[in-house]
Order: C-alpha cells, then sequence, then structure tokens
C-alpha cells in the first residue's frame, strides 16, 4: 500500500484543519458485493480516509453487520456522513451520534434536499455547517459546485468544502469544470470533489483541476472488478495531480509541428 | 427501541439489555430519550423505564 507518487513531485501533502492525509483520494464504503471485497478495494485504492455511515443496529442480528468487524479503525481515517439527512437537525443528530462514537471529530456533512437527485438543501448545509462548527466538528461539507454557497459554508466553518462532479452514484464525470475551478480558485479551504466520478478519466480530469481531493465510492464499488478500478483510481487522482502541478501546454487550434521545418531536402 | 416497541425485564439497566443482545458497547452508540449517552462506563448505572426511547446505532458502509 501507499503512495506511488513520490514526495518531490507532489511536496505539499493534503492538509485539512491542520491534519495531513497521506492520500488524496478518500473512498466510501457502500454498495460492496462483500466486506472482503471491500477491503481488498480500499487497500487498492490507498485511501487513507474512508467514509461510513450511521445506522441502526439490527437488533435481530446484531453481531454481523457493523462494519468496525471488518474495517481496522488504526488503519484508516474514519469519516462518518450524514447521508439520508434530509433537514439540519437530522444532520446534527447523525454528526453527535458519529462523533459519539469516539474516533474523532470529524464529519462529512450531507444534507439531502432532494430524493431524486440527492442535490443538497444548501440553506440547510450551511446552518448544520454553523452548529457543528461551534460544537467543535471539523465539517467537510457535500454541497453542489455552486460558488456562493462553497463561500457561504468556508465562512460557516466549513474545513473543507465537497463540491460535486456530477449526482451522487450517478457516474457521469465533472459536468461543470468552471464551477470547480472557479470554487477551488475563490476559497481559502481545500476542495475535495465528491460525488460523480465514474471512471479513471472522471479522476484525472477532476485532479487537472487543481483540487485537493477526490472522495468517490460508486465509481468503485460498482464497477466489475473494484480492486483494478480502485488501483485506476489511484493512478488517476496521482496522474491528474502531477498533471496539474506541472502545467498543461496551452491549447492552440492550429498544428505545430514537433520536428525542425530546416533542414529539408531539395525537392 | 430502534424503532419497534420491546419488552424489557424491570428494572433493566442499559447494559443489562446490551448484554442480552449480545452487543459490544465498543461498536455502538446509544441514545436514551434523544439524549447521547457518551460514557460508555455509565451504562451499567443507565436504568430503563417504561416508554423509554432507546436508538442504538453503529457504523455501516457508505459513501
Amino acid at each position: 500500500m501507499g503512495t506511488t507518487v513520490e514526495a518531490s513531485l507532489d511536496p505539499f501533502p493534503l492538509t485539512i484543519a491542520g491534519r495531513e492525509f497521506r492520500s488524496r483520494l478518500m473512498v466510501g464504503t457502500g454498495k460492496y458485493a462483500s466486506n472482503s471485497a471491500m477491503i481488498d478495494a480500499i487497500d487498492a485504492s490507498g485511501a487513507e480516509v474512508v467514509t461510513v455511515a450511521v445506522r441502526r443496529v439490527d437488533l435481530n442480528r446484531a453481531n454481523d453487520e457493523g462494519i468496525l468487524h471488518h474495517l481496522d479503525p488504526e488503519r484508516f481515517f474514519l469519516l462518518a456522513n450524514t447521508a439520508g439527512c434530509y433537514s439540519a437537525d437530522e444532520a446534527i443528530r447523525y454528526a453527535r451520534l458519529a462523533r459519539a462514537a469516539g474516533f474523532n471529530e470529524w464529519v462529512k456533512l450531507e444534507v439531502i434536499g432532494d430524493q431524486e437527485t440527492l442535490l443538497p438543501d444548501t440553506a440547510g448545509l450551511i446552518v448544520a455547517t454553523q452548529t457543528l462548527a461551534a460544537e467543535g466538528f471539523k465539517v467537510m461539507a457535500y454541497t453542489n459546485d455552486d460558488l456562493i454557497t462553497a463561500l457561504r459554508l468556508e465562512e460557516a466553518g466549513a474545513v473543507a468544502v465537497m463540491p460535486l462532479a456530477s449526482p451522487i452514484g450517478s457516474g457521469l464525470g465533472m459536468l461543470n469544470p468552471y464551477a470547480i475551478r472557479t470554487i477551488k480558485r475563490r476559497l481559502g479551504v481545500p476542495v475535495i470533489v465528491d460525488a460523480g466520478v465514474g471512471t479513471a478519466s472522471d479522476a484525472c480530469i477532476v485532479m487537472e483541476q487543481g483540487v485537493d481531493g477526490i472522495l468517490m465510492n460508486t465509481g468503485i464499488a460498482a464497477a466489475s472488478d473494484p480492486v483494478r478500478m480502485a488501483t485506476a483510481m489511484r493512478q488517476a487522482v496521482e496522474a491528474g495531480r502531477l498533471a496539474f502541478l506541472a502545467g498543461r501546454m496551452p491549447r492552440r487550434e492550429i498544428a505545430v509541428p514537433s520536428s525542425p521545418v530546416s533542414g529539408m531536402l531539395d525537392s | 427501541m430502534n424503532g419497534a416497541p420491546r419488552e424489557i425485564p424491570r428494572n433493566s439497566t442499559l447494559a443489562e439489555l446490551l448484554g442480552s443482545l449480545r452487543i459490544d458497547p465498543r461498536l455502538v452508540v446509544v441514545e436514551h430519550n434523544r439524549t447521547i449517552l457518551r460514557d460508555r462506563d455509565g451504562y451499567a448505572l443507565q436504568s430503563l423505564a417504561h416508554g423509554d426511547v432507546v436508538e442504538i446505532v453503529h457504523f455501516v458502509g457508505g459513501g
């Protein structure tokens, strides 16, 4: 495991709220065919941050289904989400429950506004961010690709803002690179693109915009071979990051020869 | 409890309840009448009464 990008090529590790993370790729733990498939894919991804959800214990078979039976909290940074919450109050309740589990005070905050698109309720998101930040939470806020909302979330105390590439689970890739670049340019806190990445090229293009990282779940979990896709995603995130740091050549709408135009034989 | 009525022995404590369900307290979080119980050592002292609302949650896979 571990990153393959040499430290000298990407010298500044992802740092959120003063904590350094060893990978710019964060992964979810949902929708896997089995727990062993999940663990293998997470290992292949090289991710340090893994997201988990808070749900009721099934009292009829309580001893077999909690993710902590399978995921070693010593090896990964557990980032609890508030997925499935449709109001600020509900998300706040879930965040508090997650913190009481005792691992950390971080939360991937979701306040969903619509069942069909799973787009965020941005007003509720800002309120919940204010409340949780005041309680000492490190809030990473899942939001849409709207600059103004992103700015308000930063003002409200979010330690990272997580605009979507496209709707959760859609695999459509990044729909609005301009909006993502603008958010990255205008925010001081890290920008982690969350949701919508369907394949490795999507991840690479997202990272080429200069954002700080990507969180994905379905793109890996729903691949026919999650371990191969997790590996591809790790490499794509690293490739996109390096391409961004390298600075791409300008686009031209005419050809420019790569070989010398002088020294040609007489015709 | 977790959205469904449940009969338990009179004067049970939360620790006894979790034990009877074979739930490891370290792997769950308990909310009692909308108050999160952050001190697991307190479960043995937390008695349960008729009509109490208990939620027992844990981490599951999610994105």
